[in-house]
C-alpha cells in the first residue's frame, strides 16, 4: 500500500453527512488522526488464518469505497443524467454497508479499523488524484456524466486490481470473512463496470 | 394463423411493462419494522404461516461470530432427513416429527460456503473459500497442494457417521451447484458447478488458467464447469469438458425495459460505435463485463431446461443432453442490475424467477430509502421453449427493515399449491417470505416470517454521519463489535412435504407451517400437503403433480371465489355437489363426480376465468376416475 498526502486540502461541495450507517467508530474526535501513513503497526496473532496482506487490503479499501462515495454523491448536485444519478445512488448505497463490514471485520480482529476521512490521505490503485478530484468537481451537466464514468470506471478498475494484489499475495484471502467479501467487490464491480462502458457510448459526442 | 397473429398483437398490447418503480415500501405500521433486537429472543411477526420448531445452530458452528461458521443451503433426502450446509461443515437433522428435530450428526469440515445437494446416500458440496483443505482441517492452506475447491463427496448412509469418499477439485471451486440426471443413464448425474471467482493458478491445478477470450477452449473462464457422477461408483466422480455458454454475451447492452429514466435533454446518439471520445477512455479497462460464469443455476429436468443466473445475464439453457447444454437465449436487466443471483421455475415452466443478490447478502438492502429494482425478485416469462425471455416485474420485501438487517433475495422453491404459484424464500434478516407470482405482471405477497435484528442498533451518537469520526485504534473497538455487524437470517427457505424449512445462518434451523387466511385456504393448504417427494434438491426443480383428490378441486373453487371467477351461486352449488359426492363412495361417488364435472365444463362458457373454470372440470373428472 502506498500512501501519501494528496487531498487533506482539498475542499468538495460535498461531505459524507446524512448516512447515518457511514460512521463505525467509537469516542469523539481523535483530533488529527493521521491514518494509515502514521504507523499503526500490523500485528499478526498468532495462529489467525488471516496476513498482513488482508488487514492492509480491508484497511486500503475502507479508503478507496470512502472515495468512491464522495464521488457519488456529487452526482445530484453536479447536473448528472438520471442513469448516471441512478448508478451513483447504487454505488453509494452498496459501498456504505460495505465499509461497515470492512470496518466491523477489523475491530472483531483487533486491528486499526479507518474511518470514512482516510481517502483524504491514502492513495490505493485506482484512487483519483487532486487534480482528477478538482476535474470532476468542476464538470457539471454532460461533462460531469462523462468525468464521473471514465474515473468511475478508473477507480472500479483499481479496487479489481486490489482483489488480484490480495489472492496473489502469499496465503493471504484465505479467512473466510475477507475471501467471500473481496469476491463479492468483484462480482459487483465487474458489472458496474459493465453498465459504466454502456452509459458513456450513450453519451452525446463533444 | 391469421387469428393467432392477432392474438399476439394483442398480447403485445397488454404486456407494456409496468411502471418502473410500482411497488414502494409501505410505511412503519408494517409488524416486521420495530421488531426487538435479540439472537435467541428476537420479536417475532408472522402471516399465513407460524413457526413449529427452532433449533439452535450446533456448539461447535457457534464460536465465533464473522462468516466462518454460518450455515448455508440446505437439501432434502431419504424420506426425512434435511442436511443443512455450514461454512465449516454441515448437519443432519432428523425431521420425522418437524416439532422435535433430532440432530443426527454434526460434521466439521471446513467448506464454504458448503451448498448440499443429495442423492440418494451421496452428500455433494461446494467448496470455494481459498482456506478450504483436502483434509477438512483448520487453519488454512499452507501448501497449495492441500487446497481444495470442488466438490466433496460424502458417503451419508449411516448418518450418524457420514464419511468423506472424494474431492473433485474444479478450476474455479464450487461456490453453488446443481444435480442434473442423466436422462438416458439412472446410474448416472451430472454437476454442474457454479461460481464466479477467478481460475486457481496452474500450479495449483494442472490445466486452470485465467484468460479474457471467451472463446478460448483454454480458459477456465466463461465456462459452466461439469462433474459427471458414476451412482455406484463416485469415487470415479470426475471433471468433463466445460459448456462454454457465455460466448459472445457482452456485459453493458443496451437498456430495453425496467431502465432508469431515459435523459429527455440530450438524448443519446442513434446507431452503435458510441461517442468519439469512448475509444480514448483513459481508464482503459481492457476487460470483458460479460458474464464469465454463474452464481447459481436452477435445473428443471422435465423441461430439460436450466435457468441459469450469472451477473449480468439470466440464461436459458436446453440440457437434453447435459454433457452438451446449448444456450436458448439470454437477458440483461440494465437496470443497474447487480448480480444474478438465483433462478427458479414456475411447475408449467412459463415462467422464471430470477433474483439479485445486491450486496452480496451481507449489506442491509431492504432499508427504507434502499433502491426498489434492486436486491429483490424480477419476474420472466417464457416463450418459444425458452428461446425468448421477456422480463415482467419486480418483488422487493414489502417491509422496510433496519440498517442491522443484512437483507436482499436469496433462495428459494416452489409450494406446490394447485392452479397458484407460490415461491418460499429466503430474505436473509428480511425473513421468509412467501411470493405469489402467478400474474407474471404483478407479483405480491400472501405470507411471512421475520424475527427481529440479530444485533441491537448502535448507540445513536455512533450513528450519527460525520465525514470524520474518531478512528478505532487497534483493540478499542473489538468489544463493541461483537454485538455489531452479525450476518444472519434465512438463507433459503423450501417447501417439503407438509412443512417449510429455513436455513438461519447464524440463529440455527427453522421449520414453519402454512396457515390458512383468505388469501389462502385450508383447502390450498391441505392440496400441498399432497405432494410428498423423497428427495428434493432445490437446485434442480421437480415437476410437481397433485394425486386425484378432494382437495385439488377444492383449491380450484377456492381460487375462483377469491378472483370473482365464477358466479358465487354456482360456486355455492359446486361446493354442495362436493360435499355430497365426498359423503359418497365407489361407483356412486363416481358417477355424482362425473355430472358435475360436465355441468362446470358448461359453467366454463361465460365465467370471467373460465380456464380455471375448465381445470377443475379436469380435475373432477379425474377424482371420478380415481373414485370407481
Amino acid at each position: 500500500m502506498t500512501t501519501k498526502r494528496v487531498a487533506s486540502t482539498l475542499v468538495l461541495s460535498i461531505v459524507l453527512i446524512g448516512a447515518p450507517s457511514l460512521a463505525r467508530s467509537q469516542g469523539g474526535g481523535m483530533k488529527g488522526m493521521p491514518g494509515m501513513d502514521m504507523g499503526h503497526e500490523i500485528v499478526i496473532p498468532k495462529g489467525a488464518l488471516y496476513t498482513k496482506a488482508d488487514v492492509e487490503f480491508m484497511q486500503g479499501m475502507i479508503a478507496h469505497h470512502s472515495q468512491a462515495i464522495v464521488m457519488s454523491r456529487m452526482a445530484e448536485s453536479h447536473g448528472a443524467n438520471p442513469q448516471v444519478l441512478k448508478l451513483s445512488n447504487k454505488i453509494d448505497q452498496s459501498q456504505v454497508p460495505e465499509i461497515r463490514i470492512m470496518q466491523g471485520w477489523l475491530e472483531r480482529n483487533n486491528q486499526f479499523a479507518p474511518d470514512t476521512s482516510s481517502w483524504h490521505h491514502t492513495t490505493m490503485s485506482g484512487m483519483l488524484t487532486t487534480a482528477q478530484l478538482e476535474e470532476l468537481d468542476a464538470a457539471k451537466g454532460v461533462d460531469f456524466d462523462r468525468a464521473f464514468l471514465r474515473l468511475m470506471i478508473q477507480h472500479h478498475a483499481g479496487a479489481l486490481k486490489m482483489v488480484d494484489d490480495l489472492f496473489n499475495a502469499p496465503l493471504a484471502g484465505q479467512e473466510v470473512d475477507v475471501n467471500v467479501f473481496a469476491n463479492d467487490v468483484v462480482t459487483a464491480q465487474t458489472t458496474e463496470i459493465g453498465i459504466m462502458q454502456r452509459l458513456l457510448k450513450q453519451l452525446p459526442p463533444k | 394463423m391469421h387469428r393467432s397473429c392477432k392474438l399476439i398483437g394483442l398480447i403485445a398490447t397488454v404486456v407494456v411493462p409496468a411502471l418502473l418503480s410500482a411497488q414502494s415500501y409501505p410505511s412503519a405500521a408494517d409488524p416486521r419494522s420495530n421488531l426487538k433486537p435479540g439472537r435467541l429472543d428476537a420479536g417475532i411477526a408472522a402471516s399465513n404461516m407460524r413457526l413449529v420448531s427452532f433449533s439452535p445452530k450446533p456448539a461447535v458452528f457457534d464460536t465465533v461470530r464473522g462468516l466462518t461458521f454460518i450455515n448455508s443451503d440446505v437439501a432434502f433426502g431419504n424420506g426425512h432427513y434435511a442436511y443443512q450446509g455450514n461454512f465449516a461443515g454441515f448437519t443432519i437433522w432428523d425431521v420425522s416429527n418437524p416439532a422435535k428435530p433430532v440432530m443426527a450428526s454434526v460434521v466439521q469440515c471446513i467448506t464454504s460456503q458448503g451448498d448440499p445437494t443429495i442423492i440418494g446416500n451421496l452428500l455433494f458440496v461446494s467448496a470455494e473459500g481459498a482456506g478450504n483443505r483436502n483434509d477438512c482441517g483448520k487453519g488454512g492452506v499452507q501448501d497449495p497442494k492441500d487446497h481444495m475447491a470442488g466438490i466433496r463427496i460424502f458417503d451419508v448412509s449411516n448418518p450418524r457417521a457420514p464419511k468423506l469418499i472424494k474431492n473433485v477439485q474444479t478450476c474455479k471451486g464450487s461456490h453453488t451447484h446443481t444435480v442434473i440426471p442423466s436422462p438416458t443413464n439412472p446410474k448416472i448425474v451430472y454437476l454442474y458447478v457454479s461460481g464466479q471467482q477467478a481460475a486457481r493458478p496452474e500450479t495449483e491445478l494442472a490445466g486452470c488458467k485465467n484468460g479474457d477470450d471467451p472463446a478460448d477452449s483454454t480458459n477456465s473462464l466463461y465456462q459452466l464447469d461439469i462433474v459427471k457422477v458414476p451412482l455406484d461408483h463416485p469415487e470415479q466422480a470426475a471433471v468433463m469438458p466445460g459448456a462454454r455458454i457465455f460466448t459472445g454475451l457482452d456485459g453493458s447492452p443496451e437498456c430495453k425495459t425496467f431502465c432508469a429514466p431515459v435523459d429527455t435533454r440530450r438524448p443519446p446518439r442513434g446507431g452503435r460505435g458510441g461517442a468519439p471520445g469512448d475509444s480514448a477512455n483513459p481508464a482503459a479497462v481492457r476487460l470483458n463485463t460479460g458474464p464469465r460464469n454463474c452464481h447459481d443455476v436452477t435445473a428443471y429436468p422435465a423441461m430439460h431446461l436450466l435457468a441459469a443466473a450469472c451477473s449480468s445475464h439470466s440464461i436459458m439453457v436446453d440440457i437434453s443432453n447435459p454433457e452438451k447444454p446449448v444456450r436458448l437465449s439470454a437477458l440483461t436487466d440494465t437496470n443497474n442490475f447487480q448480480g444474478r443471483h438465483t433462478a427458479g421455475f414456475s411447475n408449467d415452466g412459463k415462467k422464471i424467477i430470477m433474483t439479485d443478490e445486491w450486496g452480496g447478502g451481507t449489506g442491509p438492502m431492504c432499508q427504507a430509502n434502499s433502491i426498489m429494482e434492486l436486491g429483490g425478485n424480477t419476474i420472466i416469462s417464457l416463450s418459444q421453449n425458452g428461446k425468448k425471455q421477456t422480463q415482467r416485474s419486480y418483488f422487493k420485501l414489502p417491509a422496510a427493515q433496519s440498517a442491522e438487517e443484512n437483507c436482499v433475495s436469496h433462495n428459494g422453491g416452489l409450494i406446490p399449491v394447485p392452479g397458484r404459484d407460490l415461491y418460499v424464500q429466503g430474505w436473509y434478516q428480511g425473513g421468509v417470505d412467501i411470493m405469489d407470482f402467478t400474474d407474471a405482471n404483478h407479483p405480491s405477497e400472501i405470507g411471512y416470517f421475520d424475527r427481529g435484528s440479530i444485533d441491537p442498533p448502535p448507540p445513536a451518537d455512533t450513528a450519527r454521519g460525520v465525514e470524520l469520526p474518531g478512528a478505532v485504534a487497534p483493540g478499542r473497538g473489538a468489544a463493541a463489535a461483537r454485538s455489531r455487524g452479525t450476518i444472519g437470517g434465512s438463507w433459503g427457505a423450501y417447501y417439503w412435504n407438509g412443512m417449510i424449512y429455513s436455513s438461519e445462518l447464524d440463529r440455527g434451523f427453522d421449520i414453519y407451517e402454512l396457515t390458512p387466511s383468505t388469501r389462502l385456504s385450508a383447502n390450498e393448504i391441505a392440496a400441498a400437503k399432497l405432494v410428498r417427494m423423497k428427495e428434493y434438491n432445490p437446485q434442480s426443480q421437480p415437476k410437481l403433480v397433485w394425486p386425484a383428490a378432494f382437495p385439488v378441486v377444492r383449491s380450484y373453487l377456492d381460487q375462483l371465489v377469491r378472483n370473482d371467477g365464477l358466479s358465487s351461486d354456482k360456486t355455492s352449488a359446486i361446493a354442495k355437489s362436493l360435499d355430497a359426492a365426498e359423503k359418497q363412495s365407489g361407483a356412486a361417488r363416481a358417477a355424482s363426480l362425473t355430472k358435475l364435472a360436465g355441468e362446470v365444463d358448461a359453467d366454463a362458457k361465460g365465467a370471467k376465468d373460465s380456464a380455471r373454470v375448465k381445470t377443475m372440470a379436469s380435475e373432477i373428472r379425474r377424482l371420478a376416475a380415481a373414485s370407481k
